[in-house]
């Protein structure tokens, strides 16, 4: 009995430093200036207008738009290409497999900042700066994109043969087994570098600071510290109130969908 | 459809499937870094607009740059700070969640959310946290303590930057380590259990080597992570004070894209590159070492 309540205690103590920041950037983004430093824990008056100021300042709904459908299209641009090259490194057998899979996989040894002058430089001469096209197609098919292939193919080369030959004797083609009984069966793995790929996008910063320069075509990190007054010291409330709007949506989606979140994380974990 | 057919078939089918990742790393990946490797070579001042060849002097000057030399110590300050409290912290929350307990599953959740809220957002209130009136100096006050000014000294705004980064992300090796906690087989405590084998004992000789390949991964993608860590550095210090939290990837991006230097820029990065390269490499030998059984 003694030693639950000691487990408790502790999990309730550790938790504080997980806890405590989201609950004083929400609290806090209702709080006149006057009391941001203000030990208390909740506003002593509510005060919205912070959230008004966000969108006067920045146009934020804008913003908000380009993290969310950079994010969407680099999702499922990813699911794609890592679930093709996944299964055909996993499953098909064709000339040369193994060297290109090494070549895919030097990716790994690659972070994306360290080719981020040559592909800046090649985006600026195709004209793609202050665009989104570096954003969207660099994850999807360079260095990002490789973990996921990897997940990938663990996860196919897991699958029982037996499934597919079965198949085949159905007269159905590669293409066919692939698209009807691969790809269905692999939703867990498709499940975890969904959701790899969307946080990966959505916390994106070098890049976007890089590539972006007018604030219409900012994404949400870019954008959130650019709340600073004439002086160039930051406003915290109205910060704060803009992090609470990109915070909190996925946070509410989190909680709702925890379990096949986890669970699909740390299998592909154990497997990869 | 006879074999061969098949088989013919079946290899263009697989280099159909590859051709998208396969070109992907080809432009984005293999040529941006054989063009690194040249750009190295040169002098390139955007701004003056000169671009000439000088072979190794880019190199030559890494040698002798002491803000580099900085930087390469608060680069290995911090992924070492970070990998130690890191994977310590997620075994030790992984442990607790692991036990007989109600409730669990609220932990587990609130352990994991800081993943998920945007890295820039979670800098932005922790900076505001660790300003010297901010709520965290408040929290040690209420003890007696005064705190510091943590963002300006140089060993406090490495701590902190270290710490912030640390909850943002514990959670996910956390999950890992606790998937794999539930994968150690009962049978063996319980058989340690009757050789008299106490707590310490069963946790150092059963849990740590059965679990050695998730701490194995988990140290991988934390180290490999911790050289990439940009948002919060740029967000929390800007590198200072003075270049105590400068780290290489912070300098790369000062000297390419706030100085202009691409050259110097990018002979950074092949150090960068290098530097990850030799890690990953060294870290799969040791998987063959000491890494428990591989499947």
């Amino acid at each position: 009995m003694s030693r639950k309540v000691w487990l408790y205690g502790l999990l309730c103590l550790l938790c504080v430093p997980f806890v405590f920041p989201t609950w004083w950037m929400v609290t806090s983004s209702m709080k006149p200036i006057s009391e941001i430093f203000s030990e208390s824990l909740l506003p002593s008056e509510w005060t919205f207008s912070t959230y008004e100021t966000v969108f006067r300042m920045q146009p934020f709904g804008q913003q908000y738009w380009n993290s969310l459908y950079i994010a969407v299209v680099v999702t499922i641009g990813t699911m794609a290409v890592a679930a093709l090259a996944g299964y055909a490194f996993a499953r098909i057998r064709f000339p040369g497999q193994n060297v290109l899979f090494v070549v895919v996989l030097t990716g790994l040894l690659i972070p994306s900042e360290v080719t981020i002058v040559p592909l800046f430089q090649m985006f600026q001469s195709l004209g793609l700066t202050n665009t989104h096209w570096p954003l969207i197609i660099v994850p999807i098919f360079g260095a990002p994109c490789v973990l996921a292939i990897f997940i990938m193919r663990q996860f196919f080369i897991a699958l029982p043969p037996e499934l597919e030959e079965a198949a085949r004797m159905d007269g159905l083609g590669r293409a066919g087994i692939f698209y009807r009984i691969a790809l269905p069966l692999s939703r867990p793995a498709l499940g975890a570098v969904a959701i790899f790929t969307f946080l990966h996008s959505w916390n994106l910063y070098l890049e976007p600071i890089v590539y972006l320069s007018t604030p219409d075509m900012f994404t949400l990190p870019q954008a959130l510290t650019q709340f600073v007054d004439i002086y160039g010291g930051p406003m915290w409330n109205v910060q704060l109130a803009a992090a609470t709007m990109t915070a909190v949506p996925i946070l509410i989606v989190f909680v709702l969908a925890q379990r096949q979140f986890i669970e699909g994380l740390a299998h592909t974990g154990v497997k990869g | 459809m006879t074999f061969w057919t098949y088989r013919r078939r079946d290899n263009l089918v697989g280099y159909l499937f590859v051709a998208p990742a396969l070109l992907g790393s080809l432009a984005f990946v293999l040529i941006p870094l054989g063009m690194v490797g040249w750009y190295s070579l040169n002098e390139w001042n955007v701004l003056g607009g000169t671009f000439e060849f000088i072979g190794i002097e880019n190199y030559q000057q890494l040698l002798g740059d002491e803000k580099l030399r900085d930087s390469l110590v608060a680069t290995a300050w911090f992924a070492a700070g970070l990998v130690v409290l890191n994977l310590s912290l997620a075994l030790l929350l992984a442990v607790l969640l692991n036990q007989k307990l109600r409730g669990t599953t609220l932990f587990r959740t609130l352990f994991f959310s800081p993943v998920l809220v945007s890295l820039v957002a979670w800098t932005l209130v922790w900076q505001l946290m660790l300003q010297p009136e901010g709520s965290v100096n408040g929290l040690l006050g209420f003890f007696g303590i005064d705190g510091p000014n943590w963002l300006r000294g140089d060993t406090t705004a490495m701590v902190s930057v270290i710490v912030v980064q640390v909850i943002k992300n514990v959670g996910l090796n956390m999950v890992l380590f606790l998937a794999a906690l539930q994968g150690v087989p009962a049978p063996l405590y319980e058989a340690a259990k009757i050789d008299g084998a106490g707590a310490w004992t069963r946790f150092r000789r059963i849990t740590i080597p059965l679990i050695s390949p998730t701490i194995l991964l988990t140290s991988i993608i934390t180290i490999v992570g911790s050289l990439q860590v940009f948002a919060q550095i740029a967000v929390l210090t800007q590198g200072g004070p003075g270049t105590s939290t400068t780290v290489l990837i912070y300098y790369l991006y000062q000297q390419a894209f706030q100085f202009h230097h691409f050259g110097y820029g990018a002979t950074i990065s092949v150090l960068l590159f290098v530097i990850v390269a030799a890690l990953t490499l060294l870290q799969w030998q040791m998987r063959r070492k000491w890494v428990l059984h591989e499947s």
